[in-house]
């Protein structure tokens, strides 16, 4: 089994948290875990995004040419990511505010909003926990619980109720039709 | 956790207390880390120094008073402290330097690459000395040599070289630090004020010629030991292999990649991975010449660990190369065709 995944969006949307997160996650099943975010010249507001990939056995590169799934939060990451998703693969997009399909035949495409989700909760900036939910619910490669013990593990420090409203983003997105 | 970070972490428990570090990327997070954590421990040192040469200096300065001390760079910034670390060498004075590598020459990117292992292996600096050098291929591997390179600084009082790149520096993985082993070393170099004691002194500079090559051959007699008790590797695949790979860091990372699906092929190829750089593994290499007839060498550069490899064999086998230099990072896939068509020639 190895599974890459690779989350893109604009900074300050949560790419990097959701896949921290969802490296966390494999962290706690046992799995082998790498997690690489980009860096570089980046600039506030600019993209960011990381891959995340995960094995029952030893990983050769924490790279991912030809990701399985691909999780994109804005429209430039999805024109700049989709056609590098392997064939048979998914992409995730957050139909909130990307109005564009991929245009790969040969992949899945799960339009979640995560966007508008999150807002009903009354914080946009959980739309990435919104978007982690439906990930784990669609892909069934890590348990729920092990996605909320990550959760609580990287935010313990942190005030009761962000861990809550996090929480409770991720079942929203979880529970999703 | 991060491989920089990681870096940080193994260093403090293994009773760094000084750190004194320049920003550059792609190893800021390490420099970060030490300013967040070296206040934790009692008599912990952070400085953010004016320049890498004085980060350099101000390592040196704390390894004669006692201290285990480290600094850290890329690329630009280890060029920079090149005098440094021959004044190291040439007082035996124990430290830790970490390059995390980034694409060259020059200022080049800020890239993952293997440019800098002829400057590693070579010594650096001015001057007939060597520096011990480790490259971890993995983010445990970084906490275990970390520890392990202040071991062998005090053990042969060496600058020793953890050598990776702005990929191991920024990737997270799960890790475990190890209970560091208590700090073994002679006090008979420190200097610590005069006291009512005899005087000690260190230095460099020595203008006599045959003093000068007395120590000279004394410090080639300390490499002549470093290189009979030190040398690690690792073999991946070997057994039945016709055709082996010889890669380190992430090189050797992507090339277990390449070898699983070159198996699946039916091709029998293996790996050597070299973890100290020097000393290097060439004896190693060249009994493995005794079965196998050809070698690929695979590094992030145009061909520097080549040559170590061509000198091992000494014309005993054929022998390849395949690399990606810039920071560009090769795939597994990638390599496996490369292996698929040095097997068809």
């Amino acid at each position: 089994m190895l599974v890459k995944s690779i989350f893109a969006g604009f900074g300050g949307q949560g790419v990097l948290m959701m896949g921290y997160v969802f490296a966390h996650a494999a962290m706690n099943e046992g799995c082998y875990v790498t997690y690489l975010p980009s860096y570089g010249v980046e600039v506030r507001g600019g993209t960011a995004n990381c891959t995340v990939c995960i094995s029952d056995e030893e990983i050769a590169s924490p790279i991912a040419s030809e990701p399985d799934y691909l999780v994109v939060m804005n429209k430039p990451s999805l024109f700049t990511y989709q056609n590098r998703v392997s064939a048979g693969g998914a992409i995730f997009l957050n139909s909130s505010i990307i109005d564009n399909l991929p245009s790969r035949p040969d992949v899945r495409v799960h339009e979640i909003p995560a966007g508008a989700v999150a807002e009903s909760l009354g914080d946009l900036r959980v739309q990435n926990l919104v978007m982690l939910g439906a990930f784990v619910r669609r892909t069934d490669v890590l348990s729920p619980e092990a996605v909320l013990k990550g959760l609580r593990q990287i935010m313990g420090e942190r005030k009761k109720n962000v861990i809550e409203i996090n929480r409770r983003a991720f079942a929203a997105g979880y529970e999703l039709k | 956790m991060q491989g920089n970070r990681v870096i940080g972490e193994a260093a403090i428990r293994a009773g760094c207390r000084f750190y004194a570090g320049y920003p550059i990327t792609p190893q800021n997070e390490l420099t970060e880390y030490m300013a967040e954590h070296m206040r934790r421990v009692k008599g912990g040192v952070f400085i953010q120094a004016e320049s890498e040469l004085a980060a350099i200096n101000m390592v040196l300065g704390a390894s004669a008073a006692g201290a285990r001390a480290m600094t850290s760079s890329s690329s630009p910034g280890i060029s920079l402290k090149q005098e440094g670390i021959s004044s190291l060498a040439a007082d035996e004075l124990p430290a830790v330097i970490v390059n995390i590598m980034r694409g060259g020459p020059g200022l080049g990117n800020i890239l993952p690459s293997q440019g800098d292992y002829f400057q590693a292996t070579r010594g650096g600096g001015h001057g007939d000395y060597r520096t011990i050098v480790l490259a971890p291929a993995s983010v445990q591997e970084l906490a275990d040599l970390t520890m392990d390179a202040f071991d062998l600084a005090d053990r042969y009082r060496n600058p020793v070289l953890l050598l990776a790149d702005g990929m191991m520096g920024q990737m997270m993985e799960p890790v475990e630090f190890r209970t560091p082993s208590p700090r073994q070393y002679r006090e008979e170099y420190i200097l610590r004020g005069k006291g009512t004691g005899k005087s000690r002194f260190i230095r460099a500079l020595i203008l006599d010629a045959i003093r000068m090559e007395e120590h000279n051959w004394k410090l080639y007699r300390k490499y002549q030991v470093i290189a009979e008790e030190e040398v690690r590797f690792e073999t991946f695949w070997t057994d039945d292999a016709e055709i082996l790979i010889v890669a380190y860091g992430t090189a050797a990372r992507i090339a277990k990649g390449a070898i699983k699906r070159s198996r699946e092929m039916g091709i029998a190829v293996g790996l050597i991975r070299p973890i100290t750089l020097w000393p290097f593994p060439g004896e190693v290499i060249r009994r493995f010449a005794e079965e196998v007839g050809s070698f690929l060498v695979f590094e992030m550069n145009t061909g520097q660990m080549l040559e170590d490899v061509k000198l091992a064999l000494e014309g005993r086998a054929r022998v390849d190369f395949y690399g990606r230099p810039g920071g560009v990072i090769p795939t597994p896939a990638e390599l496996a065709k490369v292996i698929a068509y040095q097997v068809k020639r």
